[in-house]
């Protein structure tokens, strides 16, 4: 077996780790270590000339393995393995101590700091003598992309990728895209009508030759790796014939049956067959089968859509037979925009949402301003009557330890916009209930003031409850929104007709069950994590998947089209690329040595390992593209013949003797 | 017994609890500085192995931190630690070594602060148990 020569390199990270651990002790204790030929200390490892160090030695010294102690290897280990493998050496010849995160960073007594250090380089030293080289494979990238979400950021990125003549899957699980902001009247702070921006984009999308839509489906299953996912989707059965509706909507003039209206957020009905508004796409009549007569009854009642359907788009055939269809295509990279939910105040009883009429939240009130609502776009009490004072209640479920404690960030500005709408609309008194105006993006703070200037009373605290018990004749009648007015140090009653709940955004309620489907992770709010919260916000920590708009996060429409451009760019770099490096550190198996006994078949989740026969008996056999390198077989096997590279027993188990010796 | 400080090996998945780790070092939050992290890609990797392992060359105490139950990088290799461990505290608990000294727990990558506190809460137990290898040829011998 050839000498080992290790080569150890100490960074400083400027004073980030030399500020806490001695370097200079801890690179020349390294140089006392077996095998180790040279050991330095640098003022940035990951420098140019840092990285130079490194190569010069493996040429002048006869390196064959290099350890550097410095920030997290999340952060620089592929940059080292790289200028190890610029340096001639192959780069799984290398191992990376963390001193910044792990030491420098969570430790101020500096001679513990230095000792621990000093175990940590000792640990690595001895682990990279049992390194092995490996070979990293390419394969190549299926160039086909999957959209789920068919809302503003689903749309953008969906047609970013298309336009660049890539074929896309977008998966909606409404019949009709548009998400939430389709529900939306009028866009803060330019105060342009949102369906006006957002229908051509609807349509561009029904329309383009890359694009594949499928509304009213679902993603069920995901397997497979960047590069190759095979996608299994459920569209569910509109129980009509796709091929021959002309959307004329008089199935939905017909259809007896009704119940609130989704879109339009319960203030108006819909039928058991409708479209869910004018602009949808695509433009297909859909049959809820809870509601319809005929579906429930199994053909024996009503019928009345199969009789007036001209187009013989409804038959008994598609209500009664038509079934979900599994339709499974493969794919390179998956974008999710899944959007968010509204917080539902009802489970804050003190605001009495859902035992007042007119208490409503802001997507209700955004469905009411809308000229195409179910007021045509008047601002009315339940009663008919325009009201003549509205409340509008900021941070209802948000900044709240009780429910999220993070903050919205969209309803401060919405929040005036509304208060600007009453002004111009029903000409009542505004009351805005505050905890800070949080007006940070482009044009925000200048319609903050335009607005100050517009006579809204705005009262700087959190609302205690509403209530409709009078104190006083001034009150009966009315809602009395109830809270203190911190800047006056007051506790304030404020008699009203209707109140705005400026309701939080929160993650799906399917959301984690969508993070098991692609192996993504969740924060503890919920929201789906990015990859790195600054550097890299539109990845996930699974290769290949993507995350863009409110599913990461509450965000506005401008952040949520430019996180959906950046999810396009990442997959459209990948495609341009056109392969992928497969992952080295996977399983394999000692034949020799494997009895067969298949618990580590069972084990794998990713089914990357069978039982093949070989010379007589059955062994062991890994799949090398499906393994992801997680371990769980060479933990689990009894007689030690599945291994996994770079994670080896052999390399671990020195690595944990050499802590302590 | 006062000075006594403890040693604590750390096996943390890369996705999770290693990334936890990281982030508690990047908020700066101060910890004890008597654990040892060893990287594996994922808590399914712990073998039985390493935990006796680090117990018989030097280590007070283990601590094994994985991804939470659900979401698992590679789907349920947290839930095959769980049962591992299990068996393996059964198996330490014959011997005599003190359950405290083993730990299984979840960290996922936002959670610094949640890695800070077990790292506290395991080191101020296992310092109040004392060395693990004199208790244990104590117990041996005497």
């Amino acid at each position: 077996m050839e000498e080992i020569r290790i080569g150890v390199y100490i960074c400083q990270c400027g004073l980030n780790i030399a500020g806490v651990v001695n370097v200079e002790e801890v690179a020349k204790y390294a140089g006392t270590l077996p095998n180790v030929v040279v050991s330095r200390h640098y003022r940035y490892m990951c420098s140019d000339p840092g990285q130079d160090l490194i190569k010069k030695d493996i040429q002048e010294l006869g390196l064959n393995r290099v350890v550097v102690a410095a920030c997290s290897p999340k952060m620089h280990e592929p940059t080292f393995r790289k200028a190890v493998e610029d340096g001639g050496l192959n780069p799984y010849l290398y191992e990376h101590a963390n001193i910044r995160e792990h030491c420098s960073w969570v430790h101020d007594d500096k001679k513990l700091a230095t000792n621990k250090a000093k175990d940590l380089v000792r640990a690595a030293v001895r682990r990279v003598y049992y390194h092995e080289p490996l070979v990293i494979k390419e394969a190549p990238l299926n160039p086909n992309v999957l959209v789920v979400g068919g809302g503003i950021a689903g749309m953008q990125a969906a047609l970013d990728i298309a336009n660049g003549q890539h074929k896309v899957y977008l998966v909606e699980k409404d019949p009709s895209i548009g998400g939430h902001m389709m529900q939306l009247d009028r866009t803060f702070p330019t105060l342009d009508c949102s369906e006006c921006i957002l229908t051509p984009k609807m349509s561009d999308v029904g329309r383009h030759p890359f694009i594949e839509l499928l509304a009213y489906s679902e993603v069920e299953e995901v397997s497979g790796s960047i590069g190759n996912f095979k996608v299994k989707v459920r569209k569910k059965a509109r129980h009509i014939d796709e091929s021959k509706c002309i959307g004329c909507n008089v199935c939905e003039e017909k259809c007896p049956w009704k119940t609130d209206s989704e879109f339009e957020m319960g203030l108006a009905k819909r039928k058991a067959v409708y479209i869910p508004f004018a602009q949808a796409v695509p433009h297909l009549a859909v049959v809820d089968p809870n509601l319809c007569a005929y579906i429930k009854s199994d053909g024996k009642k009503c019928g009345a859509c199969i009789k007036f359907c001209e187009a013989q788009a409804i038959t008994p055939e598609t209500l009664l037979k038509q079934t979900d269809q599994i339709i499974e295509f493969d794919v390179g990279t998956i974008i999710i925009a899944t959007g968010y939910d509204q917080f539902d105040p009802s489970v804050i009883p003190h605001y009495g949402y859902g035992k007042y009429d007119n208490v409503l939240t802001g997507l209700q009130f955004e469905r009411m301003t809308c000229a195409a609502g179910p007021t045509g776009g008047k601002i009315l009490l339940k009663d008919g009557r325009e009201p003549e004072s509205v409340a509008i209640v900021h941070c209802v479920g948000s900044r709240d330890q009780n429910y999220h404690e993070y903050c919205s960030r969209v309803c401060c500005m919405y929040g005036l916009k509304y208060a600007h709408l009453i002004k111009e609309l029903a000409k009542a008194d505004v009351y805005e209930f505050y905890i800070d105006m949080r007006c940070f993006g482009e044009g925000y703070e200048e319609f903050y003031k335009r607005l100050s200037e517009e006579g809204v009373n705005f009262i700087r605290g959190k609302v205690a409850k509403i209530t409709d018990e009078a104190l006083s004749d001034e009150e009966k009648g009315k809602l009395i929104v109830v809270g203190e007015d911190t800047l006056l140090g007051k506790i304030v009653r404020v008699p009203v007709d209707m109140v705005i709940l400026c309701s939080a955004l929160e993650a799906r309620s399917d959301a984690e069950n969508l993070a098991k489907i692609f192996n993504i992770n969740r924060r503890a709010d919920g929201f789906f994590l990015e990859r790195h919260i600054k550097l890299d916000p539109v990845a996930t920590p699974t290769d290949g998947i993507f995350i863009a708009g409110c599913c990461e996060g509450p965000r506005d429409i401008p952040d949520t089209v430019a996180q959906a451009e950046a999810t396009a760019a990442k997959a459209l770099s990948l495609i341009s690329k056109g392969t992928i490096t497969t992952e080295a550190a996977i399983s394999y198996v000692d034949e020799t040595i494997c009895s067969g006994c298949g618990i580590c078949e069972a084990l794998c989740p990713f089914q990357a390992i069978e039982l093949q026969p070989r010379d007589g008996k059955r062994v062991s056999h890994v799949n090398e593209v499906a393994c992801k390198g997680c371990g769980a077989c060479s933990a689990a096997c009894p007689s030690g013949a599945i291994a996994m590279h770079h994670f080896t027993n052999e390399q671990i188990l020195a690595q944990v003797e050499a802590l302590f010796s | 017994m006062d000075n006594f400080e403890p040693k604590i090996v750390a096996f943390c998945c890369n996705w999770c609890s290693y990334a936890g780790a990281d982030l508690a070092g990047t908020s700066r939050i101060q910890y004890p500085p008597n654990i040892r992290i060893i990287r594996v890609m994922c808590s399914g990797r712990v073998s039985p192995l390493f935990v006796l392992k680090a117990l018989s060359v030097g280590a007070d105490g283990v601590l094994v931190l994985g991804c939470h139950p659900g979401d698992c990088h590679y789907i349920e290799g947290n839930y095959k630690t769980l049962r591992r461990i299990a068996l393996l505290k059964n198996m330490l608990a014959q011997m005599g070594i003190e359950d405290e000294r083993i730990r299984l727990d979840w960290v996922s990558a936002s959670e610094g602060n949640r890695f800070v506190s077990i790292v506290s809460d395991i080191t101020k137990k296992v310092k109040a148990l004392g060395p693990f290898r004199k208790n244990f040829e104590e117990k041996e011998h005497g």
